[in-house]
Order: C-alpha cells, then structure tokens, then sequence
C-alpha cells in the first residue's frame, strides 16, 4: 500500500527534484564564478528578494491592478464573444461568411497594434483592456458557434414537440446545451486576455505586474526582476490551474 | 456526350457571386465606407483617421521602398531561426516526454502550465543573456514557439497507432530508427500543427520584443511610425503584417494537409 503511494507520487518528486538540482547547479556555477552574477542572479539571492519585492513594490496593489484589468476585458470578451456567436449561429449566411475571418484573426498578430491603441486611448488601463479584449475575443466566438450547433437533435426535437417559441428553444434548449462549450471559450478568451494585459502592461510600462517586471529591469535590479518574473508565472499558472477547474466543474455538472 | 459535357459544366463552374461572397464584398464595402466617413466627418483628429486614399498612398509607398522588405528580411531571418531552435528543442521534448509515461508525469505538467504564461516578461533576461540585437529576439521567438510544439509532438506520440510501434519493436528498430521510421512518419500532422501554432507565437514574440529594442525589423517599424506620429504609415504596416501573418498560417496548415484532416 505504502509502496503503491510512493509509486504515485515518484514522477511529481523527481520532477520537483529536477527543478531543485537545476537550480542548485545554477548557484554553484554562479558561485564558482563560471556564470557571470551580474546576468544572472544567485537562485538563493532570488528567493531572499520575493519578501522585497512583495513589501516596497506593492505587489498587492499591482496584483489587484491587473485582475481588475483581466475582469474588465473578461467581461467585455464573455458579452461581445457570446453576443456575435450567437449572432453568426442565428444567420448562417452571416456565418458562412464571417467564420473564416474569425478564425484568421485569432491567428494575427492582434497585439501589434498596440501602438495604434495607445493613440486611440491613450497611455491608459483603457489600451491594455480594449487589446486584452479583441485579443480573446476570436476563440469565444468560435467556440459559441460550435457549442449552439452541437447540440444534439433529439433535444430539439422535444423543443419542437413541446412547441416551444423560438425565445424558449434558444434559452431552454440551446443555450444550456452550449454553455460548457462556450465556457472552453471564455476560458481560452481569459487566458489570452491575461497574456495580453500582463504583455501590454511590460511593453507601455504602465499598469500592474508587467509594469512592475519592466521598471526593476530599469533599474538593474537582477534578483527582483527574476522574482518578479516567477511571481508573475506563478500568478498565470494558479489562474490557468483555476479556470481549468472551473471547467472541468461544469462539463461534469452538465 | 452531350449530357456528360453539361454535367462537367454544371459541377466545375461555381458560380463566382454567392450569396456569401456578397455578404463579404456588402461588410467590407461598409467597413471602408464608415471609415471614409469617419475620417471626413471631423469628428476625429485627421492623423489618428486617414482618409482611405491617404492610408492607400501609404500602403503604395511602403510596398515599393526597399526599406520595407529589408526590415521584412531581418524579421523573417529572426523568426526562422527562432523557429527552428524552439521547434527543434520542442520536438525532442516532446518525443522524450511522449515516449515515456513516467517521464510525462513528471515533466509534462511544467509544460503543460508553462506554455500559456506571457513569454514577452521574459524579454529583460534574454537582454541580459544576448544582448540588445538579433539574439534576443531569436531567444524570444524560441522560448515562445517551445511550449505548443512540444506539447502537440507529446501528445501526437501517444496517439500513434501501437500496430505500427510493434512493427518497429519486432524488426528490433534501435531507439534512433524508431523516432526516424516510425514516430515522426506517425506524427506528422502534430507536428505540423505544433509548428503551425509556433509559427504564429513565434512571430508575436520576436515582433513584440522588435517594438521593446530594436533598430530593425517590422516590429521596429511599428514603433519608429508611432514615435514620429505617422499614423498613415503605421497602419499600411499593420495591414500588411496582418495579410502576411495569416498567410503564413494558412501556408502552413494547407502544406501540412491540416485542410484535409477538418475536411474528413
């Protein structure tokens, strides 16, 4: 039993032993001198700097500064996505021939603009929403789509058996039938409205935890900007961990 | 004959003005007119809306420069190179991690959280490891395709068919001769699409740090056209980055047959 336990749990410890010995590695080639302290840090230095870092640049500040960015952009992605796919889902014809554009765009290179956005609205939290917005907003439109013409016909058919009106197939039948779908989308909106508000943030230097990597670069501060590069990968990974959960809640629940 | 000649014709001629097509000529029509509209009605700040004619004299002037296309070459030079470390990395990676269960639950899940992490705040210590030239932008370009082509090469390994890996296994193949004859064969749609998704992650990062630091490149240009307030100019790079971008992508999905496997 005991040995079937440490089975389970042997990839994530060599994993995790993996990291650590990299890491242990990196500090004594540091420390023997055959890695220059001034490009990259002691890994010990690194971890000392987390409390700095946390304390004198007000990270909670920043944190909630770019989730409230994330929220707004979230928001605006789940109304408009949800909105124009059931839209393109209503009017094939506008489907037809606004599909393949949406699909292009989630492939362009949307984030470039930002300087167009900086003239539009200025250097503000505005630009780094409206970008992080129509950066995600392919993938929530693409997946409403596909969610509300999935759904399976032997459910229609008792929509129509129940005769139901047009407004009650679509919010009795339709809608529950694609929300899980339409989640996958609002998920995969979020996380590239978090790369792009987090992107954004670095490139004008303006805002929350990307401004904060960006002005400890400024100032040389080599452990800090190490830190805060974890913290902020550590932040991405706990809300991709979290959104993921989210999901999986609510496939199984429907 | 006749009626077979007819039949010909009435599959091979499409009609070229369908219904959709004339949705898009009416949206696109209606986009460049509400411009139009916008740049003459005063509303807004004539620099920050050209007219369509100044943005179309813009769009000429930049094709027919050659500074363009040499900022074009240093960019697609970055994003090849970037491309084929990352891709390369990311497909051994991937073949490593696909191969072996225990090493998958060990290393997968870094990836796995890893790869949707914005790679640009990694941009100050690719300075620091390689300067402020064409290096780091090639590190960008790397580290960010790494993460989709080794997860799309992981995944892909575990779905080949198991027939063919006993084949292998049974003609006694050496682990080399397996990954040449067998897996990568197996794989070449994720792979493909691996690249296809690099390519675009590429592109983004190399071009975003290109706006960061850089004194050549598309990305350069993008932000030399904003500092100097040459709103017509900035857009005609954006138009033409957009085209070229989904371009690529198509390219790349239609080489790799991608086309066909949505079709079947």
């Amino acid at each position: 039993m005991a040995s079937a336990g440490a089975r389970r749990f042997l990839p994530t410890f060599v994993g995790l032993s993996s990291i650590v010995l990299i890491l242990a590695a990196v500090e004594i080639l540091i420390r023997g001198g055959l890695i220059n302290r001034f490009i990259v840090p002691l890994p010990s230095d690194v971890a000392k700097s987390f409390g700095r870092v946390i304390v004198e640049e007000d990270i909670f500040h920043r944190f909630l500064l770019t989730g409230w960015e994330c929220l707004a952009a979230g928001v605006l992605l789940t109304v408009f996505g949800v909105a124009i796919g059931v839209l393109l889902h209503q009017v094939p014809l506008f489907r037809r021939a606004c599909e393949t554009w949406v699909a292009a765009m989630a492939s362009a290179p949307l984030v470039l603009a930002y300087p167009l956005f900086l003239v539009l609205f200025g250097r503000s939290a505005l630009t780094i929403i409206m970008l992080a917005f129509i950066a995600g907003l392919a993938p929530v439109i693409l997946k409403t789509i596909e969610g509300l013409s999935t759904t399976r016909r032997v459910l229609l058919n008792v929509g129509r058996s129940f005769k139901l009106t047009p407004a009650q197939q679509f919010w009795k039948i339709y809608f529950p039938s694609a929300l899980p779908t339409i989640f996958v989308g609002i998920r995969l909106g979020l996380i590239f409205a978090l790369i792009n508000v987090v992107g954004v943030e670095f490139l004008i230097n303006f805002g929350g935890l990307g401004h904060l990597i960006n002005e400890l670069a400024e100032r040389y501060d080599l452990a800090g900007t190490y830190a805060a590069i974890c913290f902020v990968v550590l932040v991405s990974v706990v809300f991709f961990m979290a959104t993921e959960r989210a999901e999986r809640w609510l496939t199984s629940a429907a | 004959m006749a009626d077979i000649g007819r039949l010909t014709r009435a599959r091979g001629a499409a009609p070229w003005l369908t219904p959709v097509t004339l949705v898009r000529a009416v949206i696109v029509l209606s986009v460049l007119v509400i411009w139009q509209l916008m740049a003459v009605s005063g509303w807004f700040y004539g620099d920050v809306v050209p007219s369509l004619r100044i943005v179309t004299v813009a769009l000429v002037n930049l094709l027919s420069g050659g500074d363009f296309y040499w900022n074009l070459w240093a960019t697609l030079q970055e994003v090849v190179v970037g491309l084929a470390i990352g891709g390369l990395s990311g497909i051994v990676a991937g073949l490593v991690v696909g191969a072996n269960k225990f090493l998958a639950k060990a290393f997968e899940p870094y990836l796995y959280y890893l790869g949707p992490t914005p790679k640009i705040i990694f941009f100050p210590i690719m300075i620091m490891w390689f300067g402020t030239g064409y290096g780091s932008k090639i590190a960008m370009g790397a580290v960010s395709c790494f993460f989709p082509i080794a997860l799309n090469v992981a995944a892909g390994m575990r779905q080949i068919d198991q027939v063919l890996i006993r084949v292998g296994q049974s003609f006694r193949a050496n682990p080399w001769q397996m990954a040449l004859k067998i897996y990568l064969p197996a794989m070449r749609h994720p792979i493909i699409n691996g690249l296809r998704l690099g390519l675009g992650v590429a592109l983004i990062g190399t071009l975003l740090a290109e706006t960061k630091i850089s004194n050549r490149g598309i990305g350069f240009m993008v932000i030399d056209a904003y500092t100097k307030f040459d709103m017509p100019r900035m857009y005609a790079i954006l138009i033409v980055l957009f085209v070229l971008a989904i371009g690529a992508n198509a390219l790349v999905a239609r080489l790799g047959g991608l086309d066909d496997i949505k079709q079947k």
